[in-house]
């Protein structure tokens, strides 16, 4: 098993050994390469601006009537001095400096990287949802109110748990509330607990939510079959559990089957039992967290309900609970009055309280239900279907492709919508890590699967293709994998050296963590 | 098959003789059979793109939007102009559609932005290191009393009474999880009354919490509150409204050591309160306890310049239950935004704008205090916002100005029962004088209507409000 030092999720484990490579002959790089990347600063003329600003249109007051000087800055913020076409000329090009979802497949485990619907961009930004200020009297956000109060009903009818808040902004956040409120449950009951469990498969979220929350962590360790291993649950288990957090399908691809086993181990030492929505996308129509015995579930609106992934956000992170639960939720919650009408309720006096500004990422909110009225029931259910059967038709192809003899299934039985492969053998047999594949595959216009995670499987890849992927990319990239090891058997040093085709190749990341350039010197 | 998804009859019956299993429902052998759903779920049929948009639309009609009325509203989001050039550029796939910046090799657009991103922040607080962004304001602040916590593991948080409610509660809710409690310290008109924060804090504080300007639009005087804030050792967090700092002696300057704030001003809508993104810049010697993304410059096997998030072993995939910080996904695509509409301003523009917002929103609060009835909370500067007093009831007052399609702003009653019949009056670039001599007749009116009769709006059921 891996140690901690030498992981980096989705980076190189290996940044120490950084070495400019001989392979590329300088002389082949066209001018536009070889050009040095520039910031926006660099662009900047004195004189040259894009706005223009309105006339003030009222008797102007000398400033130092205003604000005093002592109060002002002696010199402006240095931002750029730009017109409009060469700002947009600057990050239109910045922009094709990007591998995207739009552009090809994106196979990142545990990520849910699905096509991200155009329509939703267009409803988002109708004037009725984008110009509405977050504190209007609720009488003049009736429409807004009820989107949110209907999408808090379709995700517990998902979820199986009764009610939702969707105030979280991302997956991470959720987890957060979801500690909170099983902090103030027990402390409602007068039990002062002090740890939460979490499997060694999880997220490296939830071990840092739960230090914020307050609590200590304990592992738990994997069962050969990639389960939760029951015997050590049971050992650890006691009365200062406060909470299991476990993912189902987890980030192993695997169902486990002894969850309602396991949700009895939890409720019987009066813990409460939390669902890690991430991977949610496997079972959507199809199980319930609700029904598996989970109290608390958060969903990932950016990953399930595709509201677009944005570069690193926005997301949101929406949870839903059980009625022992409910009392605790974040203020305000919206609710639909006996008239009929729909309003944020801040009289809760057992809540927990806020959890940041306003109602939450209201943006995405209008992206995910535009999403779940688009697919329907019927819709939701053949999207996970779709999902499990993309992610066991790509490992059958690559266990048929000779692929498991380098790469081989960490966990071998049916997989839910994403699965873990080794990259120990490869690394072993062709001296070609994990990282060297995950690069040389930049180079066939796909991008890598999650890498180096999870920790329990040594050189993982972890490959979750999602449903809106066709039958010929799943072939292609199958091919791409078993063509980038062939090549790697004849010449592993073509893979170590890899990317050449991107728009820069190995960066230097060691250098960047000893000497922090963060931000452009003026 | 859903729009969405491509597998065809054939395609899955191809799919699955490759896996050696005969229907889909085999795939899903784990998962016992008294755990399946076992019925459709409980939702609506789906529907064509063309009625999902009409749905939609019409849902949003049923909205008061910005578009609609003469708004005045603001306290912590503003309805500022956001040029065309925004939506044009974060709408691109390119920038819309890929993940966190994983694989720098193809991320380069996305890094790039992140640090020409950190670079404003940095300009704009005065502080050294910012990060990538992070949720939103107040949990920014949140955020940074998890690294005041970790800074110098004391237990208690002095926070302004105008910091932002809603940070304020934030900081509250986060206390439960740190471990830590939360001292309020009270105003005297309209700004953080030194001598009590000089009560407040103690040997145990580990940091304190003020707004610039304030809640109540006052611009508080930092220079008077740093020493005191920190003379035994706690970190001082200024929540900042990011425009007005082009004016204002920045939180760097003036001895801060984390600047956090909200977002939304720069470029962004305000979609009901989101999504938008927090920012948290801070002193160099917090830079290895920073929450979330950076991003820094470093070069390529060729030599080529480039960027890479860096600092990650503070970050929860690597350092799990001692992180910094549980964020992971922020405000990507929100920050981008704001780093298009801050070089959109540029350096003149900026001052422009602020000196702008100061001289409309003086001339507004010089006409809202001529009016009978209505007077100011207090006399500090301000840039953008201001807080009268009114001698009527304020949401009958409101209500009535609503009649006349004039939102007069936030009334201050809940937050601040002190203030008798608070209302908070923001004043951006888009409201003109005109807009200003509106407000005036329609508050002026309201007052004077509403310290005798009911309103309108509370005589009428809400039923009729109501489109459907």
């Amino acid at each position: 098993m891996s140690t901690l030092s030498d992981n980096r999720l989705h980076a190189d484990p290996e940044i120490e050994r950084f070495e400019p490579s001989a392979r590329v002959d300088r002389a082949l790089q066209t001018a536009e390469q070889a050009k040095r990347a520039t910031t926006i600063y660099e662009r900047s003329v004195p004189g040259r601006r894009a706005f223009t600003p309105p006339a003030a249109g009222v008797p102007e007051r000398p400033l130092d009537e205003l604000l005093p000087a002592r109060l002002r800055r002696a010199e402006g913020p240095k931002l750029p001095e730009i017109a409009e076409p060469e700002i947009v000329r600057h990050y239109v090009r910045l922009s094709t400096r990007n591998f995207h979802l739009d552009e090809g497949f994106y196979p990142l485990g545990s990520c849910t990287m699905k096509h991200n619907p155009k329509l939703h961009e267009r409803v988002a930004a109708l004037p009725g949802y984008a110009r509405l200020h977050p504190l209007s009297d609720p009488r003049r956000a009736q429409g807004a109110l009820q989107l949110m109060h209907e999408l808090q009903g379709a995700l517990a009818e998902i979820a199986g748990l009764p009610h939702v808040s969707l105030q979280p902004s991302a997956g991470s956040h959720g987890e957060l509330l979801g500690v909170l409120l099983t902090r103030a449950y027990h402390e409602d009951r007068g039990q002062h607990r002090t740890k939460v469990l979490t499997p060694d498969t999880a997220h490296g979220t939830n071990p840092a939510t739960v230090t914020m929350a307050g609590y200590e962590v304990v592992k738990v360790e994997t069962a050969p079959d990639g389960g939760v291993d029951i015997d050590d649950l049971r050992a650890k288990a006691d009365e200062d559990v406060a909470c299991l957090m476990l993912t189902n399908p987890n980030t192993l691809g695997v169902f486990d089957r002894n969850i309602s086993e396991i949700a009895s181990i939890v409720h019987g030492v009066g813990a409460t039992l939390y669902y890690d929505g991430a991977n949610l996308n496997a079972v959507v129509g199809v199980s319930r967290p609700g029904d598996m015995g989970f109290d608390i579930v958060h969903f990932n609106l950016h990953k399930t309900f595709t509201q677009p992934h944005g570069g690193g956000g926005p997301g949101s992170g929406p949870i839903a609970v059980s009625d022992r639960m409910e009392p605790y939720l974040p203020r305000p919650q919206v609710v639909r009055r006996d008239d009929g009408s729909y309003d944020l309720d801040h009289d809760r006096p057992k809540s927990i309280g806020r959890l940041r500004g306003f109602q939450g990422n209201f943006g995405t909110f209008v992206r995910s239900y535009a999403y779940i009225r688009s697919l329907g029931a019927e819709g939701l259910k053949e999207m996970s279907e779709t999902a499990v059967l993309n992610a066991n038709y790509l490992l059958a192809l690559l266990k048929r492709r000779g692929v498991a003899e380098y790469l081989p299934v960490a966990y071998d039985r049916l997989c839910m919508h994403e699965f873990v492969l080794s990259g120990a053998p490869a690394k072993r047999q062709l001296g070609v890590k994990t990282l060297d594949i995950a690069k040389r595959l930049l180079d066939h216009g796909v991008h890598p699967p999650t890498v180096y995670f999870p920790l329990l499987v040594d050189e993982a890849l972890l490959v979750e293709p999602t449903e809106t992927e066709t039958k010929e990319t799943l072939d292609h990239f199958a091919d791409v994998v078993a063509a980038l090891l062939e090549e790697a058997e004849r010449d592993p040093d073509i893979a170590r050296n890899a990317p050449y085709t991107t728009p820069v190749r190995r960066l230097d990341e060691a250098g960047a963590a000893k000497r922090p350039v963060i931000r452009q010197p003026l | 098959m859903s729009r969405y998804t491509s597998a065809t009859d054939a395609d899955r019956t191809a799919m699955l003789e490759a896996i050696g299993v005969s229907s889909v429902d085999e795939l899903f052998a784990d998962i016992p059979a008294e755990l399946r759903l076992g019925r459709d779920l409980d939702l609506p049929a789906g529907l064509s793109e063309q009625e999902v948009y009409t749905l939609l639309r019409d849902i949003a009609a049923r909205n008061v939007s910005a578009e609609e009325e003469v708004s005045f509203l603001g306290a912590g989001m503003y309805d500022h102009y956001v040029p065309a050039l925004v939506e044009s550029i974060i709408l691109r796939s390119e920038f819309l559609t890929p993940y966190t910046p994983y694989q720098p090799e193809v991320s380069q657009g996305s890094l790039q932005v992140m640090f020409e991103y950190q670079t404003a922040i940095s300009e704009l607080t005065g502080l050294p290191v910012s990060n990538a962004s992070v949720y939103e304001g107040p949990s920014a602040v949140g955020a940074a009393g998890y690294v005041a916590k970790l800074a110098n593991r004391r237990t208690r948080f002095v926070a302004s009474r105008a910091l932002h409610p809603h940070a304020r509660e934030t900081l509250e809710t986060m206390s439960h999880g740190y471990g830590t409690s939360v001292t309020e310290v009270p105003l005297r008109d309209g700004a953080t009354d030194v001598e009590a924060l000089r009560e407040a804090v103690d040997e145990d504080t580990a940091a304190v919490f003020v707004q610039q300007p304030n809640f109540l639009g006052a611009v508080e005087d930092l220079e008077a509150i740093a020493p005191v804030a920190k003379e035994t050792g706690a970190l001082l967090v200024v929540h900042c409204d990011p425009l007005p700092l082009a004016l204002l002696k920045t939180p760097g300057e003036c001895g801060a050591d984390i600047a956090v704030g909200e977002g939304q001003s720069l470029g962004n809508r305000l979609d009901f309160g989101g999504p938008s993104f927090g920012f948290f810049a801070a002193t160099e010697a917090l830079l290895r306890r920073m929450p979330g993304r950076i991003s820094g410059e470093t070069v390529d096997v060729d030599g080529r310049r480039g960027f890479v998030l860096t600092l990650q072993t503070r970050e929860q995939h690597i350092r799990r239950e001692k992180a910094t910080s549980n964020i992971c996904t922020a405000q990507a695509l929100n920050a981008l935004a704001g780093v298009i509409y801050l070089s959109w301003l540029g350096r003149r523009g900026i001052v422009e704008l602020a000196e702008l917002m100061i001289q409309r929103t003086a001339y507004a609060r010089e006409r809202l205090a001529g009016l009978e009835g209505v007077r100011l909370v207090h006399e500090q500067p301000v840039v953008r916002e201001f807080a009268v007093a009114l001698d009527a009831p304020v949401e009958r007052v409101i209500d009535r100005c609503f009649a006349e399609g004039v939102n007069p702003g936030f009334p201050l009653v809940h937050d601040y029962p002190e203030i008798e019949n608070g209302l908070l009056v923001a004043i951006t670039e888009q409201r003109t004088r005109e807009d200003i001599d509106r407000l005036a007749g329609v508050l002026g009116a309201a007052v004077r209507e509403s310290r005798t009769t009911p309103s309108p709006l509370a005589m009428a059921s809400v039923d009729g409000e109501r489109a459907d």
